[in-house]
C-alpha cells in the first residue's frame, strides 16, 4: 500500500508544497486505491478521474511558478454527493436524480476548488441524506472497512468508508441529525458538524434546512481543522449564513496537540447512557472521560433533561421540513420523468415520478411531515417539536455556563449490521440519539474515535460538544485526547482497519 | 362560451340583500431584481432567460431576500396606514403546481408585514368611503405556462404546456382588505374605486408598474351576499382574471346578481374560485377542488425573520410622498374647488397638470378651464391620456399669458394650443408661424373701422342715433376684415368713438 | 393518540405527490402509526408558555442588494429538463385552475 494514502492531509500538502511529491502524484494514488476497493466497499457513487488530475495539475503548476497556495492545496477529497458540483453528475443517492448534471457549483465546492483541494468524486449516501446507515441510498450500500457486512454509518456513509479505507484522506460530510459524527464514531474517523451558519449551505440539496450542516471529515483532529477553515465563512447567498470570523480551529487543535488540558470543564450529558447503550460503548466513554481527567480537565456531571425529547422532536421537523423541501422533485424541470405517454397530466406524471424515484424512507419521512405540518396537527406536533427545541437550546445554555464542552458517546451501539434494522425504522432512529441536540440547537459537535468497544472489536466514537461559534473549543480538547489516546494505544486507531479484500499487498 | 345564468334584475337584488365585498390585489414591484434572487426583474424577456438555480428551484439553490422589496413593502403599508410589523417572518405554502418551481410559495401567513390599515376612498359623486385593510404582505410570482393543442390556447383540451420562469420569484405584494360592508347598491363602484386608488397610490410610491394589462397590478374580488335579516355573511365567490377597473366593477355586479338568483331560488352558494371573462362580462367556474387545499405552512428556515427597527420604518415613513388623497384635499382648499369641481378634476385626471399650470403662473380657473373643459376633449379626440398630449403646463401658462395681456384672442388661444398639439412648437413660435397677433395697431383698425362704417351707412346712422346695440352688426365686419386678429372689445370702443 | 388508518396514508399519498401502492399503504400505515405515536411524546414538555424555535441561529434582517446578477443562459437552464421546446420547459398537460 503506497504510503501516501496512509498520510494524513497535513503531511501530504506540506510534501506537495515542499515539491517532495506532485499534488498529481498524490491524487493518481487515491484514484488508484479507489479503483481497488471500491468495488468492495461502494463508498463512491461518481470518481471524476479527469476532473481531479487537471485540478491535481494546477496545484502542481502553481507550486511550480512559485505561487502561495492553501493550506490543504492538492490534498484529495470525496465530496458527498448532496453537495453540488457544475458539470459532475449530484444524485443525493437518489433514483429521481439520476443522470442530473447541476449548472452550478455549492459554496463549498467552490471554496474547495478556490484553495486547490482536489475533488476525487462524490460519495454514496442514504437517499436524500435520510438515514443511518446509507442503506437507504439508490445505489447500493455502503460497507464499513472495519467489517464489510456492517454499515458504515449514515447518511454520510460514504464519506467516512472512503477515510477508512484509505481511498481519501479528507471528505466532507453534512450532518442533519448526525450524519457526520455517526458515521465518524462507527469508522473510527473524526467528524465535525460547525456550528449551524458556520458553514454555508448553499448548493447543499436540502434535507431540512433548519438543521442541515456541511462539515469536514478526516483521519485526524488536525486535518478536520484545516479541511474547516478552507470551506467555513460567511457567505452572502446563504441568509442563515453568520457573519463573523471562522473560529480558530486549526491554532485550537494544535494548541490542544500539547496535550495539557488543564482550566477546561468537561460536562458528561448523564442522559446518555444506560438502557439501549452497549456496554462495550460506554467503557470506551468512560474510558475517555478518564483520560481527559489525566490531561488535566475537570469533570462534571451536567443533566440536560430535555435532550429526551431531542429525537421525538427531530424526528417531527426534519420530515416537516424536508416533505417541502423535496417537493420540487416534480419531474418537470430536471431530474428523471416517469409515465409521461401524452395522456397523462403533469399532476399524474409528478406522482409517477415520485412514487418510482424516491425510496421507501424518504416516502415514510415525506408522509410523515405532511401529517405533521397539516392544519389539525400542526400545533400538536410540528409545533410542539419547535417548543422541544426550544428547551433544548435553554438546556444547553444552562450547561455551557458552569462547563467549556459537554462530552458523550457518539452513539448507543458500534456498527450494526447491514440489513439489521431496515424493517425497524424506529430501531434505525436511535443511531442518532445523542447527535440530534446539537442539530436542534444549533451549536458545534464532533465524533473521534476512542478506541475499539471491547466486546466486538469495532470503533466507538467519543462525541464534543461546544456552545454555537465555540467551536475551537472541541477542536482543542479533542486533539489532546488524540494524541493521548493514541500514545496509550501504540497507534492511531485508524491503522488498525483489517486489509480490504481485493487490495494490493 | 355560451353560460346561461339566471341573473337577478340589480334593483330587486339589493332591495333583498346587502353585498359583502373582500378584494385581494397582487402588485408585482418594480425592483432590479427578483424577491430571492439575483435575476432582473424585467417584463416580457426571452423565456427562461432571467432564470437561475434559485428561482428555477434546484436542488441546494437557496433564496436571499431583496431589501429593496422590504423597504416598498413596508412603505405601501405605511401609506395604507398599517401598523408595520416589529418582528415577522416568510411563510412556505406548500402545493404543487408546474409553475412555482419549488411547489411551495415562499409568502407570508400570519406575520404579515403590515397590517391593520385603511384606504379611503373617492367615490363617482365625490363621497369618501373608508376600505379597511386587512393584511399587506410579501411574497413571490410564479412562472408563465402556455398551453398547447387545445383550440384556444386555454388549458382545458391543451395536450401539453410550456413553461418560463422569468416571472418566477418576481416580487408581489398582496394586499387584502377586510370584508368591506355597508355600501349597497354601490358596492361594483367601491370595488372599482378601491382598486383604482390603491393603483393611483403605487403609482405615487414608485413602487410599481400598476400596469393590469400586463398583469403587474391583479385583482381577485371575493362577493357574498348577505339576506337583509340575516347576522352573518354568506358563502362567498373569489374571481380571478379580474384584469380591468371596469373589469372589477363589472365581475363584482355579475356576481351579486347571479349569487341572488341562485339564493332566492333556494338554492346554495359553492364555495369556489371563478374566472371572469372580459367578453360575456360573466363569471365562470374554476375547477372545484375535491378537499379543501392544505397548504401547510409553516416558517421559511431558509430566510432568517424580519425586524424592522423603528427608525427604518419612520424614515421610510418620511419619504412618502403626498398621497393622492392628501393633495386632492389639499388643491380642494387651496383652489377653493367645490365637490363636484374637485371630481370633474380627479375624473379628467388632470390634477398634476392643472398644478403645474398654476405654478407657471396661471390661476386654478384659467388652468381648470384649459385642461379640464378644453384639452380633456383634445385627448378624446386624438385617442390619448391627458397627460400624452403634446403641451406642457408651462406653454398652456404662457398662452394664458397671452391672452390676459390682450395679445390673444381666446379664439386664437386655441389655434395656437393646436399648433402647439400638431408639433409646430412654442406657442411664439406658432403664433408667428401662423401669424395669429392681435391686431392692436389703433391706426389699422380705425381703417377697418371706417371702410365698414362707409359700407354700411345705414348702421352707421343708426348707432350715431345712440343706437348702440346696433354696434354688434360693425364690430362683426371689422373681425371679418382682420380675419379674428382683432380685439372685438377695442373695436367697439373705436366705433362708438367715431359715431359719436 | 393517532391511529393512522390506510384512507389517511392515501390521502397523505395524494398531497405529497406519491402514487403509491395498495401494499405500501399497508406498510405505512402501520410504520407511520408506529412513528407518530413515539414522536407525540413532544406534547409531553411542550408547554403553552414555551415559545417556538423555528431557526437556530437568530439573526434577523438578512437583505440583498438589489444589483442584477447574472442569470443562468436559456441552454443551461434547459439543459436538465426532461423536455424542453422553443426555450420553455415541455411539461405534460395541466389539470386545475387557470393561472
Ligand atoms: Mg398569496
Ligand atoms: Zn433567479
Amino acid at each position: 500500500m503506497s504510503d501516501l494514502i496512509r498520510s494524513t492531509a497535513a503531511e501530504l500538502a506540506a510534501r506537495i508544497a515542499s515539491r517532495e511529491v506532485s499534488a498529481v502524484e498524490v491524487t493518481q494514488a487515491h484514484l488508484d486505491r479507489i479503483g481497488e476497493v471500491d468495488g468492495a466497499v461502494n463508498a463512491f457513487l461518481h470518481v471524476d478521474t479527469e476532473g481531479a488530475l487537471k485540478a491535481a495539475r494546477e496545484v502542481d503548476d502553481d507550486i511550480a511558478a512559485g505561487a502561495h497556495v492553501g493550506p490543504l492545496a492538492g490534498v484529495p477529497i470525496a465530496l458527498k454527493d448532496v453537495l453540488t458540483t457544475e458539470g459532475v453528475p449530484t444524485t443525493v443517492g437518489s433514483k429521481i436524480l439520476e443522470g442530473w448534471v447541476p449548472p452550478y457549483d455549492a459554496t463549498v465546492t467552490r471554496r474547495l476548488k478556490e484553495a486547490g483541494v482536489v475533488i476525487l468524486g462524490k460519495t454514496n449516501m442514504d437517499e436524500f441524506a435520510m438515514g443511518s446507515s446509507t442503506e437507504n441510498s439508490a445505489y447500493g450500500p455502503t460497507r464499513n472497512p472495519w467489517d464489510l457486512d456492517r454499515i458504515p454509518g449514515g447518511s454520510g456513509g460514504g464519506s467516512a468508508a472512503a477515510l477508512a479505507a484509505f481511498e481519501a484522506p479528507l471528505s466532507i460530510g453534512t450532518d442533519t441529525g448526525g450524519s457526520i459524527r455517526q458515521p465518524g464514531a462507527v469508522t473510527g474517523t473524526v467528524g465535525v458538524k460547525p456550528t449551524y451558519g458556520g458553514v454555508s449551505r448553499y448548493g447543499l440539496v436540502a434535507f431540512s434546512s433548519s438543521l442541515d450542516q456541511a462539515g469536514p471529515c478526516a483521519r485526524t483532529v488536525l486535518d478536520a481543522a484545516l479541511l474547516h477553515e478552507v470551506i467555513a465563512g460567511y457567505d452572502p447567498m446563504d441568509s442563515t449564513s453568520i457573519n463573523a470570523p471562522v473560529p480558530p480551529v486549526v491554532a485550537a487543535a494544535r494548541e490542544g496537540a500539547n496535550g495539557d488540558l488543564s482550566g477546561v470543564r468537561v460536562g458528561v450529558v448523564t442522559q446518555f447512557s444506560g438502557e439501549g447503550y452497549q456496554p462495550g460503548v460506554l467503557r470506551s466513554f468512560e474510558a475517555a472521560v478518564a483520560q481527559l481527567k489525566q490531561l488535566g480537565a475537570e469533570i462534571v456531571e451536567v443533566s440536560c433533561p430535555s435532550f429526551d425529547y431531542a429525537l421525538p422532536a427531530y424526528y417531527l421537523i426534519a420530515p416537516s421540513e424536508a416533505s417541502s423541501n423535496l417537493a420540487r422533485f416534480d419531474a418537470m424541470r430536471y431530474g428523471i420523468r416517469v409515465g409521461d405517454d401524452s395522456t397523462r397530466s403533469a399532476e399524474e406524471v409528478m406522482s409517477l415520478t415520485r412514487e418510482a424515484g424516491f425510496g421507501p424512507e424518504v416516502k415514510r419521512r415525506i408522509m410523515i411531515g405532511t401529517y405533521a405540518l397539516s392544519s389539525g396537527y400542526y400545533d400538536a406536533y410540528y409545533g410542539s417539536a419547535q417548543k422541544v427545541r426550544t428547551l433544548i437550546s435553554r438546556d444547553f445554555e444552562a450547561a455551557f455556563a458552569t462547563v467549556d464542552v459537554l462530552v458523550s458517546p457518539t452513539t448507543p451501539t458500534t456498527a450494526f449490521r447491514i440489513g439489521e434494522r431496515t424493517g425497524d425504522p424506529l430501531a434505525m432512529y436511535k443511531a442518532d440519539l445523542c447527535t440530534i441536540p446539537a442539530n436542534l440547537a444549533g451549536n458545534a459537535a464532533m465524533s473521534l474515535p476512542s478506541g475499539l468497544s471491547d466486546e466486538d472489536g469495532l470503533p466507538v466514537g467519543l462525541q464534543l460538544m461546544a456552545p454555537a461559534l465555540q467551536d475551537h473549543r472541541m477542536y482543542r480538547v479533542a486533539a489532546a485526547y488524540e494524541v493521548a489516546r493514541d500514545a496509550a494505544a501504540g497507534a492511531p486507531l485508524i491503522q488498525g482497519v483489517p486489509q480490504l479484500a481485493g487490495a494490493a499487498r | 362560451m355560451t353560460s346561461v345564468y339566471e341573473l337577478m334584475d340589480y334593483a330587486e337584488v339589493i332591495e333583498r340583500f346587502d353585498p359583502v365585498l373582500g378584494l385581494e390585489v397582487h402588485v408585482e414591484l418594480h425592483t432590479n431584481t427578483k424577491m430571492f434572487c439575483g435575476c432582473a426583474n424585467v417584463f416580457g424577456g426571452e423565456p427562461n432567460t432571467q432564470v437561475c438555480p434559485t428561482c428555477l428551484g434546484m436542488p441546494g439553490a437557496l433564496p436571499t431576500l431583496n431589501g429593496k422589496a422590504v423597504e416598498s413593502a413596508i412603505r405601501i403599508g405605511l401609506a395604507l396606514n398599517c401598523e408595520i410589523a416589529e418582528w415577522c417572518r416568510f411563510a412556505r405554502k406548500n402545493y404543487f403546481y408546474p409553475d412555482m418551481p419549488k411547489n411551495f410559495q415562499t409568502s407570508q401567513y400570519d406575520e404579515p408585514i403590515a397590517f391593520n390599515g385603511f384606504l379611503d376612498v373617492t367615490l363617482d359623486d365625490g363621497s369618501l368611503f373608508r376600505v379597511e385593510i386587512e393584511r399587506a404582505h410579501m411574497e413571490e410570482d410564479t412562472g408563465k405556462s402556455l398551453h398547447v393543442g387545445g383550440s384556444d390556447g386555454r388549458i382545458h383540451g391543451a395536450e401539453h404546456s410550456l413553461l418560463d420562469y422569468n416571472r418566477a420569484g418576481v416580487p408581489l405584494i398582496e394586499i387584502v382588505t377586510k370584508p368591506i360592508e355597508g355600501t349597497g347598491e354601490r358596492a361594483p363602484e367601491v370595488a372599482r374605486a378601491y382598486v383604482t386608488a390603491l393603483r393611483d397610490l403605487l403609482k405615487a410610491l414608485d413602487v410599481s408598474d400598476v400596469r393590469m394589462d400586463q398583469g403587474s397590478l391583479r385583482c381577485d374580488a371575493n362577493v357574498s351576499l348577505m339576506a337583509k335579516d340575516a347576522t352573518e355573511f354568506g358563502t362567498r365567490t373569489e374571481t380571478k382574471n379580474v384584469n380591468s377597473l371596469r373589469s372589477v366593477e363589472r365581475a363584482v355586479r355579475f356576481e351579486m346578481t347571479r349569487q341572488a338568483a341562485i339564493l332566492v331560488a333556494g338554492g346554495k352558494i359553492t364555495q369556489e374560485t371563478r374566472h371572469f371573462d372580459e367578453s360575456t362580462g360573466s363569471t365562470s367556474p374554476g375547477r372545484t377542488k375535491e378537499t379543501a387545499e392544505d397548504y401547510r405552512y409553516f416558517p421559511e428556515p431558509d430566510l432568517t425573520p424580519i425586524a424592522p427597527s423603528r427608525e427604518w420604518v419612520e424614515e421610510l415613513r418620511g419619504t412618502l410622498p403626498e398621497l393622492p388623497w392628501e393633495r386632492r384635499k389639499r388643491v380642494q382648499d387651496e383652489w377653493s374647488l367645490t365637490d363636484a369641481e374637485l371630481r370633474d378634476l380627479v375624473n379628467a385626471g388632470a390634477v398634476d397638470l392643472v398644478a403645474a399650470t398654476v405654478d407657471a403662473g396661471a390661476t386654478p380657473a384659467e388652468a381648470r378651464s384649459w385642461w379640464v373643459a378644453y384639452l380633456t376633449k383634445e385627448a378624446n379626440n386624438r385617442g390619448v391620456e391627458l397627460s400624452e398630449l403634446a403641451i406642457t403646463p408651462a406653454q398652456i401658462a404662457t398662452v394664458i399669458g397671452l391672452v390676459n395681456s390682450g395679445e390673444l384672442t381666446n379664439k386664437l388661444a386655441r389655434e395656437v394650443v393646436t399648433g402647439v398639439l400638431e408639433g409646430e412648437g412654442e406657442p411664439e413660435a406658432v403664433i408667428e408661424a401662423r401669424g395669429l397677433k392681435v391686431v392692436s395697431d389703433d391706426s389699422a383698425l380705425e381703417k377697418a373701422v371706417d371702410e365698414a362704417l362707409a359700407a354700411q351707412p345705414d348702421v352707421a346712422a343708426k348707432i350715431r342715433d345712440g343706437k348702440v346695440a346696433a354696434a354688434g352688426a360693425i364690430v362683426g365686419a371689422v373681425m371679418k376684415a382682420t380675419k379674428g386678429q382683432a380685439d372685438a372689445k377695442r373695436v367697439r370702443e373705436l366705433i362708438i368713438a367715431r359715431c359719436s | 393518540m393517532p391511529s393512522i388508518s390506510r384512507d389517511e396514508v392515501a390521502h397523505l399519498a395524494r398531497l405529497a405527490r406519491l402514487a403509491v401502492t395498495d401494499d405500501e399503504l399497508d406498510l405505512f400505515a402501520g410504520q407511520l402509526d408506529v412513528i407518530l405515536q413515539s414522536v407525540a411524546t413532544v406534547g409531553d414538555i411542550a408547554t403553552a408558555d414555551i415559545p417556538p424555535t423555528s431557526h437556530a441561529v437568530p439573526l434577523t434582517n438578512v437583505f440583498r442588494e438589489d444589483v442584477v446578477r447574472p442569470s443562468l443562459g436559456q441552454q443551461q437552464a434547459l439543459a436538465g429538463a426532461p423536455a424542453a421546446e422553443d426555450g420553455r420547459f415541455r411539461v405534460p398537460r395541466i389539470l386545475g385552475e387557470e393561472a
